[in-house]
């Protein structure tokens, strides 16, 4: 055998034995327990949501809040700056997410209100104040870059609270045009609503003081018609047992302590055996808390969760670093409560925009039926292969059988995921697969009536072949690309299967075939007469 | 072995019969389209699919007076299909509406599906799968679904018109149009959802009904230097019987495939198996009537070197011309 031929063929099966030990090795050992190291198995080629069953959602960041809460926070200041600088005005409302509008600034006050406004101005534009009203307008840098903000930290939030919830390999991205949506996969996950309302739950909490209430209605708690400046109405439970009936808080808008300074959450029992959440606050709150419940002793002290007061127990002394939640919790929902609480809040609400849950049972007939179709299709394959080309055939088998090898341990190797229309693109790789190798032989069919003897013709097959295969593989990859770019989940699986498939098949269609011919043909007589096709 | 050994078919004689028998699929499917629509899938559509699996047997009857009785309003415009193996009494239940787009409830139309068939006394069962698609998802797919086939379609069409003359791109990419067309028709006939599933296979198409042209197209070219002589219908002609063969087995061996996917591969690979074998049959229908038809009506009328309208059957095959060998070895490539 000419060395070259030789090396050819060391080449060809040391790649065949390293993808196989990837890509099908680590299956098969699975399947009936061989043995098999851990390393290996860890790259074993991933089945998708589709076909091990479990939740895929899709939310999108209500980025709108963060810039709202954002506005507040800035009007709010403004507010304490105008009064802390006597500078009268009638009113100051928030007009949309990203605008506020301070109204009735006497004229002669005009410069003294721009001087102390001037500080806001990095962030926010000042209209020009006709009749003494300014509206103040987010800069969209800004406004883009808090909207950016608050979806990466939604994903965070999402992945902390996902990993809290023990899910294996569960997979967390941002996708959409805008950039806003968040898909959240979570593998063999039964409990889909109680994972749904845990990785939704805004999980605001704040400590507030309550200057009155609670009191059934919440007309009775406005002073002249009105919420009085600085201070806000949240609904809440009466916090005794059995009564669901709502009643109102007039609470301070300033929290005394929220969820950012929390050290950590746990559940707890409280002292009638009833789950509670017990928290401790990081040292910076602590000493904020210290300073607002000593002044505030024998008030009312509201919690105040996702814009509900919880309870609202009566401050007996000063309190500094823990405290305990109370609010007819079951176990379950004590629990849940502490882990939203310790994965921190999210700034932005999320709401759903797709769901979907594939039970186990629906997977695994989805994996069955794929591999009976897999292996129905590879027989009728090989049955008109073996039957037209006859020996020639067998080489366009090995080919097949080698493309199909590489295709898995390549998607196993980049840890690829197998879906099942990534099955499909699997099944459909072994019927365009051979069409290669039958365009090569066609060909060397064709050379071999025109009298080129064997070897010329093998050679002129594959050679005037290659181009037409370059030209339709292309072609075929255009269309993959696309369909990748499109797709999302199960889609992605077909398109990246297919494009593996149509690379492999690139180099087992020309390579790996010919240096089977090659082989053949080194192991007889110089002139070869006939060929098997 | 060979299917055909040495034939001699006018293709072309045959182009505008061909012309006339695709529009009219294509105009019968355009008018069934227009009169019944196509039934969009839920992705795009948006909407609550339930998959629930029961104990016993149930009849589709059974269910859907379960749904109109305890699910009013939604219940009308249910779709109620039996799902997968009969055995495993599967049934999946459609509705076109979704709970509200905020907090949990989207949830809310499949807990009424549910608690509808619990009404019924229809025995156990339970949700095998759920899937609920909000409007805003359906809406941004629709686009990008369009998009992706139509710059899909533009990248093909300019790879074509670099690596061959222009008029033979445009014969591949309308070649490709009329399968997509031809495709769509079907499925309208056959009542196929538009899913997500049935895109991808329509991409695919788009891809894979080109390779066949290509072959075609690749002979044509080196028929063209060595026949110089002959009319461009003949050459075409010429062409495409010699690659009959190998247009045939590799169509038939991609169709093979498609036919496992279509009877084993279950039952959410149904619609994709069906677009594919549609497409694949259709692609070879049209790079031999479509395709190379259209360079013949782009470039047929002028004969190639002198009006020589030499019979068929007068014609060598193309690996016999002496001429051959005295073009550069790089130049000459095709199969």
């Amino acid at each position: 055998m000419p060395s070259n031929v030789r090396w050819k063929l060391i080449t060809i099966l040391s790649v065949f034995v390293v993808f196989f030990a990837v890509g099908v090795y680590p299956i098969l050992a699975a399947r009936y327990r061989l043995p098999a190291p851990g390393w290996l198995m860890e790259k074993r080629l991933k089945l998708g949501l589709d076909l091990k069953g479990g939740v895929h959602l899709v939310l999108r960041v209500q980025t709108d809040d963060a810039l709202k809460g954002e506005t507040q926070t800035e009007m709010d200041r403004l507010r304490d700056e105008l009064q802390n600088r006597k500078i009268p005005f009638t009113n100051i409302t928030l007009v949309g997410p990203t605008q506020f509008r301070v109204e009735g600034v006497p004229t002669d006050q005009d410069a003294a209100f721009r001087q102390a406004a001037q500080e806001i101005q990095t962030t926010f534009d000042r209209g020009s104040g006709v009749n003494g009203s300014y509206t103040f307008t987010m800069k969209p840098n800004i406004a883009n870059n808090l909207r950016e903000e608050a979806v990466v930290q939604a994903r965070q939030t999402i992945e902390r609270r996902v990993n809290e919830l023990g899910v294996a390999e569960p997979s967390i991205a941002q996708q959409g045009t805008n950039g806003d949506q968040i898909l959240v996969q979570l593998p063999g996950v039964s409990d889909v609503e109680r994972a749904k309302s845990i990785i939704q739950s805004t999980g605001r909490l704040e400590l507030k003081i309550v200057e009155q209430g609670p009191s059934p209605t919440r007309e009775s708690l406005l002073v002249n018609g009105q919420v009085p400046q600085g201070m806000e109405i949240v609904p809440g439970s009466s916090g005794t047992p059995g009564d669901n009936s709502t009643v109102y808080y007039l609470l301070r808008s300033a929290a005394a302590v929220t969820g950012r300074d929390l050290r950590t959450a746990r559940p707890t029992l409280d002292e009638n055996n009833q789950p509670a959440v017990s928290f401790s606050l990081n040292s910076d709150g602590a000493r904020r808390f210290g300073k607002i419940t000593g002044e505030n002793v024998g008030r009312q002290l509201a919690i105040v969760l996702d814009g509900r007061v919880q309870s609202a127990p009566r401050l007996e002394e000063r309190i500094t670093s823990d405290g305990r939640i109370h609010g007819n919790f079951t176990q379950q929902e004590a629990q849940d409560l502490s882990l939203i609480l310790r994965s921190g809040s999210l700034s932005a609400g999320l709401t759903y925009l797709q769901e979907q849950t594939i039970g186990p049972t629906l997977g695994a007939d989805s994996i069955r039926s794929g591999i009976v179709a897999s292996i129905i299709g590879l027989v009728l394959i090989v049955l008109f292969m073996l039957v037209y080309y006859k020996l020639s055939g067998v080489n366009a088998v090995v080919a097949l059988i080698f493309n199909l090898v590489i295709l898995l341990g390549l998607m196993a190797y980049i840890g690829a995921v197998m879906t099942l229309p990534g099955i499909a693109g699997f099944v459909l790789t072994m019927g365009i697969g051979v069409d290669s190798n039958v365009l090569i032989f066609e060909r060397i069919k064709e050379e071999l009536e025109a009298q080129r003897g064997v070897r010329a013709s093998i050679n002129a097959g594959f050679g005037r072949v290659f181009w037409t295969l370059f030209d339709t593989h292309i072609a075929a990859l255009i269309s993959v690309a696309f369909l990748f770019q499109f797709g999302t989940g199960p889609i992605r699986g077909f398109a990246v299967t297919l494009f593996f498939g149509l690379m492999s098949n690139l180099f087992t269609s020309i390579f790996v075939s010919k240096a089977l011919f090659e082989t053949v043909l080194a192991n007889r007589e110089r002139q070869v007469a006939t060929l098997s096709i | 072995m060979h299917i055909f050994k040495n034939t001699n078919f006018d293709f072309l004689r045959w182009r505008v019969h061909a012309l006339i028998l695709s529009w009219a699929v294509i105009l019968v499917g355009a008018g069934v389209f227009v009169k019944k629509g196509i039934q969009l899938g839920i992705e795009f559509a948006g909407g609550t699919a339930v998959i629930v699996e029961f104990a016993r047997p149930v009849t589709i009857q059974e269910v859907r007076s379960a749904i109109d009785k305890g699910f009013p309003g939604g219940g009308s415009e249910a779709v109620i299909n039996s799902f997968g193996d009969p055995s495993q009494h599967r049934v999946m239940i459609r509705v076109p509406t979704v709970g509200a787009e905020s907090g949990t409830a989207l949830t809310s139309t499949a807990a009424q599906v549910e608690s509808a068939l619990r009404q019924a006394n229809l025995g156990n069962f339970h949700r095998a799968g759920t899937e609920i698609v909000g409007p805003a998802v359906g809406q941004e797919l629709r686009s990008k679904a369009l998009l992706a086939t139509v710059l899909s379609l533009v990248g093909i069409l300019a790879y074509l018109a670099f690596r061959f003359q222009f008029s033979f791109g445009v014969g591949a990419v309308v070649a490709t149009i009329h399968d997509l067309l031809i495709t769509l028709a079907f499925l309208t006939f056959f009542r196929y959802d538009m899913t997500l599933n049935v895109i991808a296979a329509i991409l695919t198409i788009t891809g894979f009904s080109t390779n066949d042209t290509i072959v075609i197209f690749d002979r044509i070219r080196e028929n063209l230097r060595s026949m110089r002589r002959d009319s461009m219908m003949h050459v075409i002609n010429v062409s495409i019987n010699q690659t009959l063969g190998r247009t045939v087995i590799t169509s038939g061996t991609a169709l093979l495939t498609a036919l496992a996917l279509f009877f084993f591969g279950g039952e959410v690979l149904h619609g994709f198996a069906f677009t594919m074998i549609v497409g694949i049959v259709t692609g070879t229908y049209s790079s031999v009537f479509i395709a190379a038809a259209i360079v013949s009506f782009w470039r047929g009328t002028a004969p190639t070197r002198a009006a020589s309208h030499a019979p068929a059957a007068s014609a060598p095959p193309a690996t016999q011309q002496p001429q051959r060998k005295t073009k550069p070895q790089k130049k000459a490539r095709a199969s």
